[in-house]
């Protein structure tokens, strides 16, 4: 198992506010770590610092032997790193099958005068990918919805359409915002099996950040704990749910008199 | 509302090229009965663009007018519409089988068969054939910049004038002898053929100056953007008008006249076919991904900067063509007609119609042009007319009359009647 995604010495300053100190992480291919944290540790902002949408102030971060560190966004995304957002960043007036055509945009092949033309060449690898795009549809259970504009559709099925997005752009590694976030237990219970399906299927690495506690000890193999933007605990579930520095973190220091 | 539906009954099986052959009969008729009907019906010619002028004009002749309109083009569509729809709708199953360029050709060559003959009976109905055909073209590609890419630009007009001169410059230097470039450096039996060329040319300038426009883009959206936009008009008609080498503010003239009603209809299919291919195109719909949402277009590997940049630079290409169509169709050109005016002109043309698709746009440009010459006896008025249904087409539809809607050819051009066993497909 090789190294994937390894990050060390992250430091990231808002203006004058520290809002990553020292986080280190390293992803081997196929494993599922989980972030947790009280809201504002900073767990997006790690996300963000990874996938290239902010630049760390210090601290190195490789992707596949490559130093991802200063790279734009999207340049990032099409090395292999997808990613999900925790308020639903779809577009609105495009449907939904188009959505996962778009993801598709760096792996096109053909010029920007093959578009304006319609050569043979443009259609023949639009076809294919829409093809592909229908078989993602499938895997996500979402196909039905093909044709419908993003905004109407329930929003479990929203979430998939995100997941299936970031799945279309042929990741690596899988980065989850709170992929549950707003979902009823029932919604809950088929996103778990999705996120299980789309590991074993697709032998990518999943980095995802969540809230509920029964979701991330259900599937992560290793944890970490961040509050005000360290690291406070990391290793096992069993091994988190059992830290004093955890427990302290969510619920408060114990009161002694 | 029970007689529109039976309208709506009546017409929903008439196919498109039914349309089309209704106004080719009725074109023909005009061509060759307007004159006795016009006499018979005490007009004094034969109305220009369907006898509105007229009507402003001298209000007892509505009732001819109306006559005439009925009698020249309801009549004739209708009934060929209604009558032959079978033969028709069987015609256009032919077509069906046919590959689809062909089939798109003939309709062309009808459509344009038709627009002729009615351009035939005067040099106004030229004019404003050519004219809106290239506003069509220019709210086509103003929709790329502010519809399928969703910022507010106000830098059209400065597109099109950059195109308008730098063609026209082209072409004086070129192909004729004038007092501001002197002798002709070619042949002028050379100028039509390559007037492509320097159309091309002159559109390519235009992409090129939109790049002042596209790269502040990278950084600011929405109002800001929208006041370099029109920051950059106000500097390139400014310009323009301090350059005595271009005429300043006199304008150029006597363009040699190139720009002949099926060269425009021409680049008017030519700019229809290739936005249309492009904004279908995965590459084309990265626009809409970064109008809609910016951070995720770029997390989804989609390249945002070349995106709005190829956005900017395609719109200002087909501006910039229509600029140096427009040039050589009224052959003479001046600053002051590519300033707010425009713009407002522009503007109006493509929210009316409708963001985001190109049937609105051709919706958009030809009714505000059509309506634009039906008010002129209103003078000023019309300039509080057409503001006025703007807004309340703004209050019913906010995107516009027809909008999100994408141009599908085969289903334009198909059956409206088919046998029911053969089902939707």
């Amino acid at each position: 198992m090789s190294t994937l995604l390894s990050v060390e010495n992250m430091t990231h300053f808002f203006g004058g506010l520290r809002a990553v100190h020292n986080y280190n992480l390293k992803i081997k291919s196929g494993q599922i770590i989980g972030l947790i944290g009280p809201n504002g540790a900073g767990k997006t902002t790690i996300f963000n610092l990874i996938t290239g949408v902010h630049t760390p102030t210090k601290g190195n971060i490789t992707l596949k032997n490559t130093n991802i560190k200063g790279m734009k966004t999207h340049e990032i995304a099409s090395l292999g790193l997808g990613r999900t957002f925790q308020n639903l960043l779809l577009w609105r007036h495009m449907n939904v099958l188009d959505h996962i055509k778009m993801a598709h945009f760096s792996q096109l092949k053909y010029t920007l005068f093959d578009a304006f033309l319609g050569t043979p060449k443009c259609r023949k690898q639009e076809n294919e990918i829409k093809e592909k795009s229908h078989e993602l549809l499938k895997l996500f259970e979402i196909n039905q919805f093909a044709d419908q504009i993003v905004g109407s559709l329930p929003y479990g099925a929203q979430r998939r359409v995100e997941m299936a997005r970031a799945m279309a752009t042929n990741p690596k590694i899988l980065f989850l915002d709170e992929p549950t976030a707003g979902m009823t237990p029932d919604e809950l219970v088929r996103m778990i099996e999705i996120i299980r399906k789309i590991h074993n299927d697709f032998k990518i690495a999943i980095f995802l950040i969540e809230h509920r506690m029964k979701f991330v000890m259900d599937l992560c193999e290793y944890i970490q704990t961040l509050v005000f933007g360290e690291i406070i605990a990391q290793g096992t579930p069993d091994e988190i749910q059992n830290n004093p520095k955890v427990i302290e973190a969510y619920l408060g220091k114990e009161d002694l008199t | 509302m029970k007689i529109i539906d039976t309208f709506k009954k009546i017409f929903s099986k008439i196919p498109t090229t039914g349309w089309l052959l209704g106004i080719f009969v009725a074109v023909v008729l005009e061509y060759y009965l307007g004159d006795i009907i016009s006499y018979y019906l005490y007009l004094p010619k034969i109305p220009a663009i369907f006898g509105t002028l007229i009507m402003f004009k001298k209000p007892l002749m509505i009732p001819s007018v109306i006559a005439y309109d009925f009698i020249i083009y309801i009549l004739p569509i209708f009934i060929v519409g209604k009558f032959f729809a079978p033969l028709t709708n069987n015609l256009a199953l032919m077509f069906e089988k046919m590959p689809l360029w062909i089939s798109t050709i003939l309709h062309l060559c009808l459509l344009y068969g038709a627009m002729h003959i009615w351009a035939e009976i005067s040099d106004y109905r030229v004019l404003i054939l050519k004219l809106t055909m290239i506003s069509i073209i220019l709210t086509i590609s103003i929709n790329i910049i502010n519809g399928y890419q969703g910022e507010f630009s106000c830098s059209h007009p400065g597109f099109m004038a950059l195109g308008a001169y730098s063609s026209s410059t082209l072409t004086l230097l070129l192909f004729t002898n004038d007092k501001l470039f002197g002798t002709a450096l070619l042949p002028s039996f050379l100028g039509p053929w390559l007037f492509p060329v320097t159309l091309i040319f002159g559109g390519i300038v235009a992409a090129i100056g939109s790049l002042i426009v596209a790269i502040p883009s990278f950084r600011t959206r929405g109002d800001y953007l929208a006041i370099i936009s029109l920051a950059f008009m106000f500097i390139v008609k400014s310009a323009i008008e301090n350059l005595e080498i271009l005429g300043g503010p006199r304008g150029m003239s006597s363009q040699p006249d190139y720009a002949s009603l099926p060269v425009v209809f021409c680049w008017m299919v030519m700019a229809i076919w290739i936005i249309h291919n492009f904004v279908t195109s995965i590459m084309g719909k990265a626009l809409n991904a970064v109008r809609d949402n910016e951070p995720a277009a770029d997390s989804m590997t989609v390249n945002t900067r070349k995106t709005k940049m190829t956005a900017f630079m395609f719109g200002a290409f087909w501006a910039g063509i229509a600029g140096g169509l427009f040039a050589h169709v009224l052959r003479y050109i001046n600053p002051g007609t590519f300033g707010i005016q425009k713009l407002a002109e522009i503007l109006a043309m493509v929210y009316f119609g409708g963001l985001n698709s190109i049937y609105g746009s051709i919706v958009g440009a030809v009714s505000i042009s059509l309506l634009g010459e039906a008010l002129r006896p209103f003078e000023l008025f019309k300039w509080i007319v057409i503001p006025l249904i703007l807004i309340i087409i703004m209050i019913v539809r906010p995107y516009g009359l027809i909008s999100f809607k994408e141009l599908n050819i085969k289903k334009l051009l198909g059956s409206r009647d088919k046998p029911k066993n053969q089902g939707v497909k």
